[in-house]
């Protein structure tokens, strides 16, 4: 069947492609959602009337944050190399496109869940300071657990995004299916390359979405 | 127990100073059901705020078992505040955990061992009657019942102290009475001190024992509820318990009632206590050659007694009602003639 309909696929390559996609999306993400809870935390613990209450930190992450949010991606890969260079070493392949997909989408996904955090009812927090609750408790039995949906669903919209991210990147050799398109599709002249990428990252797409509407749905009782 | 001195606190906000607490006292007894009550903005939850530190006083202290809330602060104070339990208008449950997890979480903050949280939340559950709705989420409870489990909640670590602020404002007149109850029986049971804030007299009348006035950020009244009830010397105080004891239409019908009846006079009784329970007016009846005509009335239970007002038309000769007023005030009774002219 794929060979009929997709004469220049070699399905070999094509699922080869498909894990780089996958790994590159995968290993970002899990240093993003670390980077993004925590920056989103602080954006929130710092903000005005809350427990870390500091105009001048919560300026300078909001700051640092608002413009890494704002660089296109494609500036970013090319701003990052020196600093690519010196962390991974290399500037081709996959792992050099780790640090762009990282910085570019931490501190989208930490205002996903800062505004997640925003939504937790203030009296809540208050009920577990008259509990004797300390800081830390308040974090992790109050904060994250009541904010989960919007983490999980912000990590979804990120993930998906980030696949988007990858395929770029693979524009500049960091492999994946992005790359495939291009350089085997594109370049080659073989649409039907490009065609079947395409199904590919959608078909990743779709399940991501998938994964990520169930869980938020699962844990939300409210 | 619970001593408060020359307490002040002043808000700085950007419309200028305001003065939400001012120099309140008040000394509140082991075991008391402690009411105040005050409208809207009166300060009466930046006073409750801060007799478990989450607001500082701007000045004046705060003792609680010998203990100076205001002075403490880091771990002192979050050990302080596991022996006062606090309740809230809205609940502030945590959605993302079942009624038992809402239980367990002080007991968790506290340090206590699994299986201990375990059996002490089985126990908070049958006190405060939620049985079969340990695993049920917040959002599938009701008004009556997130109060349940807030009250569970706030008596986990087995306080001395329970603040309530506004429990039972969000709630509907019958699942109020039955917080209410509750809440007496934990005083009782427990020999709980307990502290409600509240703009209902309701509340306070159903309850406590000893109310205090709110207004302004200022204490201006402040006594046994009954003594409050029968005489209040301040205006916000009348007004309160004119709330209970006078149907909301009271003046208009007085004067109705004038009209109505030119001849003999109508009369404003009070009962306080004892005197509520007895049949003053049928004894008066019998007594006197007399018609005595029942236009209105209330009566409001307390818990240390009934007040209750009584507007009565008395007609006959000029000096039987005479006769009759001086025969109710004999028994006690508060007469107030509404003039006729
Ligand atoms: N954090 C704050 N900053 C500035 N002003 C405040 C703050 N908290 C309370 N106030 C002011 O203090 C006054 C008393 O407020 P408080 O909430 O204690 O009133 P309350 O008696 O509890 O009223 P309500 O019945 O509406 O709850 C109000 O004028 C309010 O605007
Ligand atoms: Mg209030």
């Amino acid at each position: 069947m794929i060979e009929t309909l997709f004469p220049n696929v070699d399905t070999e390559k094509a699922w080869e492609k498909t894990i780089e996609t996958l790994y590159m999306t995968g290993v970002s993400l899990i240093w993003i959602f670390i980077i993004g809870v925590i920056l989103g935390l602080l954006l929130f613990l710092t903000s005005k009337g809350n427990l870390w209450e500091n105009r001048v930190i919560n300026w300078i992450i909001s700051s640092i944050v608002n413009i890494f949010r704002s660089i296109p991606f494609v500036i970013l890969i090319v701003l990052l190399i020196p600093f690519t260079r010196a962390l991974m070493g290399t500037m081709i392949g996959m792992k050099a496109a780790l640090p762009a997909l990282i910085i570019g989408s931490a501190p989208f996904y930490a205002r996903m869940v800062e505004i997640g955090l925003r939504e937790i009812d203030k009296g809540v927090i208050e009920a577990a300071r008259s509990m004797g609750a300390r800081t830390s408790t308040i974090i992790f039995k109050v904060l994250l657990p009541e904010s989960m949906p919007a983490i999980v669903s912000g990590i979804t919209v990120t993930a998906i995004a980030l696949v988007g991210y990858t395929a770029i990147a693979g524009v500049i050799g960091a492999g994946g299916l992005g790359d495939y398109a291009y350089l085997d599709g594109f370049s080659r002249n073989q649409n039907d390359v490009t065609v079947f990428a395409t199904l590919l990252i959608l078909l990743i797409v779709f399940i991501i979405q998938f994964i990520g509407d169930t869980i938020t749905k699962k844990i939300d009782k409210r | 127990m619970i001593t408060v001195r020359n307490l002040k606190k002043v808000f700085s906000a950007k419309s200028g100073r305001v003065t939400a607490v001012d120099r309140v006292n008040l000394e509140i007894k082991e075991g008391e059901i402690f009411g105040i009550i005050g409208y809207s903005g009166a300060g009466k939850s930046t006073l409750i705020r801060m007799f478990n530190g989450l607001e500082k006083p701007t000045e004046g202290s705060i003792t609680i078992a010998g203990k100076d809330i205001t002075k403490i602060r880091g771990r002192e104070l979050r050990k302080a505040r596991q022996d006062i339990g606090m309740i809230f208008q809205h609940f502030n449950l945590l959605w993302s955990r079942t009624v038992r997890g809402n239980i367990s979480f002080p007991l968790e903050i506290a340090g206590v061992p699994r299986k201990e949280r375990k059996k002490r939340v089985d126990e908070l559950i049958r006190l405060v009657g939620l049985e079969g709705k340990e695993d049920a989420y917040p959002s599938q409870l009701s008004g009556g019942q997130k109060q349940r489990v807030g009250i569970a909640r706030a008596l986990a670590n087995r306080p001395k102290v329970l603040l309530c602020d506004e429990a039972t404002s969000a709630l509907d007149p019958e699942t109020t009475d039955s917080i209410l109850e509750l809440l007496v029986d934990i005083n009782k049971k427990l020999g709980l001190t307990i502290i409600i804030i509240t703009h209902e007299m309701h509340v306070i009348r159903k309850i406590c024992h000893r109310v205090a006035v709110m207004e302004s950020g200022r204490i201006v009244e402040m006594g046994p509820v009954l003594d409050i009830f029968k005489n209040p010397q301040q205006r916000i105080t009348k007004r309160f318990v004119q709330q209970l004891t006078e149907p909301e239409e009271t003046k208009d019908t007085i004067d109705l009632l004038l009209k109505e009846y030119p001849r003999g006079k109508i009369v404003k009784l009070t009962f306080v206590g004892e005197v509520a329970k007895q049949p003053v007016i049928m004894n008066l009846i019998r007594e006197l050659p007399i018609t005595v005509n029942i236009l209105q009335g209330k009566v409001a239970h307390t818990q240390s007694g009934a007040y209750g007002t009584l507007f009565i038309h008395l007609n006959g000769k000029e000096e039987m009602i005479g006769k009759a007023i001086r025969y109710l005030q004999e028994k006690q009774v508060g007469v107030e003639v509404i003039a006729n002219d």
